[in-house]
């Protein structure tokens, strides 16, 4: 999610370096090393330590592929927010100089993007959570998840005022966020994981009292339910005006959908209508009326089940594959 | 696995190579650090169809990369691998904007690919001249720059520390990492459950770590306020070497390529 020095205007650069600075000044106001000195090598080697541990993948359940801790949220819950938001600038400098992932110019967009998010929206939030007899799991899935959504949304804001590319701002929004929701709910759960360990290990290193450990397994359940709720019951209140893509070809073409112009077309447009047992996300013949449709919701539903199975098979076969292979 | 080899790989040849002693590492660190900031903002500054104007600014990270001596390759390599987000922008490109731009009298480009081209050449050349000003300054010589320009001590010694203990922590998650294949050969990543359990004990490890540095540090007298580097002092050549290069970059963001054409028709 790091935004680059090519996308980015002076402008917009410069904006972004002033915020970030004016958050750096306040975070080491509060931080106080004349108090607080021994948070200085703890946050050096805290920096280095989040950068060493993105190096060690772990593997996804069900999908075949591998992911690395983000970092933020952690280094919020074991640091506080203002260390944490520091070294998580000094992480993304190293990044920037060093690597060139990110970049100088946009050093500020990206402190700001993942440190400032982070730090000062996700963790007060997953501190009250905690307060409040929230499970460690919940809670930093949730507040996972939100800062990686307004980190991402973010990226899309700075992106389209700096003009650098012709990326429309929905087209480019329903690109990120889906991506980074998938992203926040890792981050959130192997967040969870390492601050589970640490808090029954050596729970005077976490500044929160973490009272309740529900296992991982009921917020997976909680997002199951949360997307049959969304798939079965919001989707029957779906806008029915175009969507992007329609819309566009709308402007362009006059109509939403495009006819069929030659005969390959027309004969595989009559063959989806015979075969799709949901045409329309409802039922064959079926007519819309109530205030919730059942056709669409059975669709709903069972499209979110689909897409679940088709994704457990893939992994599956790509595991089995990988394992042949190996052998 | 290959990842943690290919960092340890980069942080260590970098750090070989900003040692040598060519007259652009000898230069001080705060005129590249500024010739290397205004580079990359006068390529920003650049529009998205500007693609031609760009073409000439590639000689500043060329000349730089010949005088100090650096290999075009572990660059480029490098490059490659901060480039695909880039890429990936880019890409789409085509697919949202319509039209073509006239290059020449009878030859035109989609605009799409204009972009892309624009924001290709913008990612090489902004990631080239900020590699360059590590593999010629170093870490150690870019943290007195940043004292010297006033910039509070605690982020200078952090990104100090953190710079200094970021190759040991990447050879320990090397030896986990090991340790792990040896005993799951099949296994690409570490698996959910014992990755929490293996990156716990390692961040246990650096807690500890932190703790006894501090105590060392306090040993020896350590103190913020009194922290101090070595200053280079700035002499006639970082003058010059800072004013000519903030002269060529104003003079040609004022007159672009596209105008140089203009006055020869």
């Amino acid at each position: 999610m790091h935004m680059a020095d090519a996308l980015i205007s002076p402008a917009v650069a410069a904006t972004m370096w002033g915020a970030t600075a004016g958050i750096t000044g306040y975070s080491l106001k509060r931080l106080n090393f004349d108090v607080e000195e021994n948070k200085l090598p703890l946050m050096g080697v805290m920096g280095a330590f989040v950068f060493a541990a993105q190096m060690v993948n772990f593997a996804i359940p069900g999908t075949g592929s591998s992911g690395h801790l983000g970092g933020g949220l952690l280094l919020a819950i074991l640091l506080g927010p203002y260390a944490g938001f520091l070294t998580m600038a000094t992480i993304l400098f190293i990044q920037a100089l060093f690597f060139a992932d990110g970049g100088l110019l946009a050093f500020g967009c990206n402190v700001f993007n993942l440190g400032f998010y982070t730090c000062f929206v996700a963790y007060p939030l997953y501190k009250r959570m905690i307060e409040k007899g929230k499970g460690i799991w919940s809670a930093s899935v949730i507040a996972a998840v939100i800062g990686l959504q307004l980190g991402a949304f973010s990226v899309v804001v700075e992106t389209v005022l700096s003009g650098k590319t012709e990326l429309p701002f929905t087209t480019f929004t329903l690109l990120m966020q889906p991506i980074h929701l998938a992203i926040g709910i890792v981050e959130g759960i192997v967040t969870a994981a390492v601050v589970t360990f640490i808090a029954k290990a050596r729970p005077e290193l976490v500044n929160i009292h973490h009272s309740h450990h529900p296992k991982a397994n009921r917020v997976l359940v909680a997002l199951a339910l949360v997307a049959l709720f969304i798939g079965g019951i919001v989707s029957s209140f779906a806008s029915s005006n175009p969507d992007g893509l329609e819309w566009s070809i709308a402007k362009t073409a006059g109509t939403e959908e495009l006819e069929a112009s030659t005969l390959i077309h027309e004969t595989a447009a009559k063959w989806q209508e015979k075969l799709a047992p949901l045409p329309d996300y409802n039922f064959k013949n079926a007519s819309e009326g109530g205030l919730i449709n059942i056709g669409t919701s059975f669709s709903g539903v069972f499209g979110t089940l689909l897409v679940l199975f088709f994704i457990l098979t893939v992994g599956t076969m790509w595991k089995w594959f990988k394992f042949k292979r190996a052998r | 696995m290959k990842k943690i080899d290919q960092t340890t790989f980069h942080i260590r040849l970098f750090d070989e190579r900003s040692k040598q002693a060519t007259a652009i590492h000898r230069l001080h660190p705060i005129s590249k650090l500024f010739v290397t900031l205004a580079y990359l903002f006068v390529i920003a500054s650049f529009e998205k169809y500007d693609v031609f104007e760009l073409v000439p600014l590639v000689f500043y990270p060329m000349i730089v990369t010949i005088l100090a001596s650096l290999p075009f390759r572990s660059l480029s390599k490098q490059m490659l691998l901060a480039l695909p987000f880039i890429i990936g922008i880019g890409i789409t490109q085509p697919f949202f904007v319509d039209g073509d731009i006239a290059l020449f009298k009878q030859m035109t480009i989609s605009a799409g690919w204009i972009i892309f081209f624009t924001l290709l050449l913008k990612g090489i050349l902004t990631v080239w001249a900020t590699l360059l000003l590590f593999a010629t300054t170093g870490a150690e010589k870019i943290g007195a720059a940043l004292i010297a320009l006033r910039i509070p001590k605690p982020l200078v010694l952090q990104f100090l520390l953190t710079y200094r203990y970021l190759s040991l922590l990447i050879e320990e998650a090397k030896r986990i990492r090991n340790a792990y294949s040896l005993r799951a050969p099949r296994e690409k990543a570490i698996r959910l459950s014992i990755w929490a359990t293996v990156i716990g004990q390692m961040l246990l490890r650096s807690f500890d770590r932190a703790e006894r540095i501090y105590h060392a540090m306090k040993l020896r007298g350590f103190t913020i306020e009194q922290y101090g580097m070595t200053q280079q002092k700035m002499n006639v050549i970082d003058v010059a070497y800072l004013c000519s290069w903030m002269v060529l970059f104003t003079v040609y963001r004022l007159f672009p390529l596209s105008t140089w054409f203009e006055v020869i028709q």
